[in-house]
């Protein structure tokens, strides 16, 4: 109960400072709605007898991954070098609480973060490529809050190993993107199969994604401390 | 639980080709204070950082002693360790009353918010400033912050790395007067830095770091002068 409170303290310290600044998740949603506003100039075509513009939307799953994905780094590197700045990562380190705690709080605020993000890019891409996300929410929202689950536990591990590393925003892309790629590839086919309306399908890769974050969570919640300490 | 002495033991780190300690044996005594003296790069916050338990030494190694016996490293001897360092460990976008209260959370203090208001009065911050952010005050300020920040939990260890920095005479003198409290309630402390007007009175013990090496150690009851400390500094580090 107490390693819970801490992982509550240290969120919402995260949450706090973010709500006063707003610095990381404006920059993360403009970001993403960006990726997705871009991607839909480049798939949408005019209709040959209308004016209006058409497009599949067997393509949209992947915009959602890929402008979660691109926006969550950005907010992940923001939220590791705030710790940087005035030491503080280091001095979360000396508290007296468990470091697998530090980690867990991270995690969660940056799944926070990211669950905003999405609740952005996921209306604009069913707007755009009028595709019916919404047809199965339970579905949906077991898809996007495992994906966000997955993506901010590795995404904190890598964050804070490179948060020392003076070229971090090169190489977080570089270490991060290959150990994503399961993860991501397993949110694409869970969405798309969702909007096939196989869900069969779609629960399987739902079930790849629990997986996933179980077996990530456990390995970070066991390797963290060793991985931070010079 | 309260440390009452840390003893080191041959001591080395290495970063790469790179030797920041070798063979280091310090004693670190409750009821003094020990200032660790040096040139730039001579290891002493590396030292520091062993002590605190955030940097893993390559060789020897560090134990704290509570009633003459070990206390094992974990989150017991982490909260019996306060730690200023060069980086203030503070969150800009925190107002100070707000830090007190994060920190003061993770370290289960007791009666926080009073506890941290009597802090804030001690180290000089004036009321209207406990409720701006971090990230609007000045450098001396955020100096006097951080070391109300890292006597919120009234440790048993000081390590302080130049807490004189950015301190005007009166942010200096209540910082000594702070650290004198602490050396009478029982307090192991060690003090690195360069302004040696500021320590003088209060130490004890001198210990000069010079590439690595411990060069010089002493201790004197009656504690050093500013004319002693700056004869010793130079003495052993040039």
């Amino acid at each position: 109960m107490e390693f819970l409170r801490y992982v509550k303290v240290l969120a919402w310290k995260d949450v706090r400072v973010e709500f006063r600044s707003r610095e990381i998740i404006y920059t993360m949603s403009f970001f993403a709605a960006m990726v997705v506003l871009l991607f839909s100039f480049a798939f949408l075509k005019q209709s040959a007898t209308s004016n209006d513009m058409t497009g599949s939307s067997e393509h949209s799953p992947g915009f959602i991954w890929v402008a979660v994905l691109f926006a969550g780094t950005l907010g992940l590197s923001r939220a590791f070098d705030r710790e940087r700045e005035t030491g503080t990562m280091r001095a979360l380190l000396l508290a007296p609480i468990p470091r697998a705690a530090i980690f867990l709080g991270k995690s969660v605020a940056i799944a926070i973060m990211v669950l905003v993000v999405q609740a952005v890019v996921v209306p604009l891409v069913a707007l755009f490529f009028d595709a019916p996300l919404f047809t199965h929410p339970l579905a949906l929202v077991c898809t996007l809050v495992l994906g966000t689950i997955g993506f901010s536990v590795v995404g904190a591990v890598f964050a804070a190993m490179l948060i020392k590393t003076g070229s971090r925003d090169v190489l977080l892309p570089v270490v991060l993107y290959p150990i994503l790629v399961p993860l991501f590839i397993a949110a694409i086919k869970a969405t798309a199969a969702m909007l096939d309306g196989a869900l069969g399908d779609s629960w399987f890769w739902i079930r790849f994604l629990a997986v996933y974050d179980t077996i990530f969570l456990i390995a970070a919640l066991w390797t963290f401390e060793s991985l931070v300490i010079e | 639980m309260s440390i009452d002495s840390v003893e080191v033991r041959g001591l080395g780190k290495r970063y790469g080709l790179h030797r920041a300690l070798h063979a280091v044996d310090l004693d670190l005594q409750a009821g003094g204070v020990c200032a660790l003296l040096g040139p730039n790069g001579a290891g002493k916050s590396t030292l520091l950082g062993i002590l605190s338990s955030i940097v893993r030494p390559s060789a020897g190694g560090v134990r704290y002693l509570a009633d003459g016996q070990p206390v094992e490293a974990g989150e017991s001897l982490r909260r019996e360790i306060g730690v200023v360092a060069h980086d203030s460990f503070l969150y800009s976008g925190l107002t100070a009353l707000e830090n007190l209260d994060f920190w003061g959370q993770l370290y289960q203090v007791e009666n926080l918010a009073d506890r941290s208001k009597e802090l804030l009065r001690t180290v000089g911050l004036d009321e209207k400033a406990w409720e701006r952010t971090a990230g609007t005050y000045s450098r001396g300020m955020v100096q006097r912050l951080s070391v109300a920040r890292t006597m919120l939990h009234d440790p048993s260890v000081l390590l302080l790395d130049e807490p004189f920095t950015g301190l005007d005479r009166g942010g200096a003198q209540a910082l000594a007067e702070a650290l004198s409290g602490a050396v009478k309630r029982g307090a192991v402390v060690l003090v690195i830095t360069h302004d040696l007007e500021s320590i003088a009175g209060i130490t004890t013990h001198v210990a000069v770091l010079r590439r690595g090496k411990l060069e010089f150690e002493e201790r004197r009851a009656a504690g050093y002068s500013f004319d002693e400390l700056k004869d010793t500094y130079h003495t052993h580090s040039e």
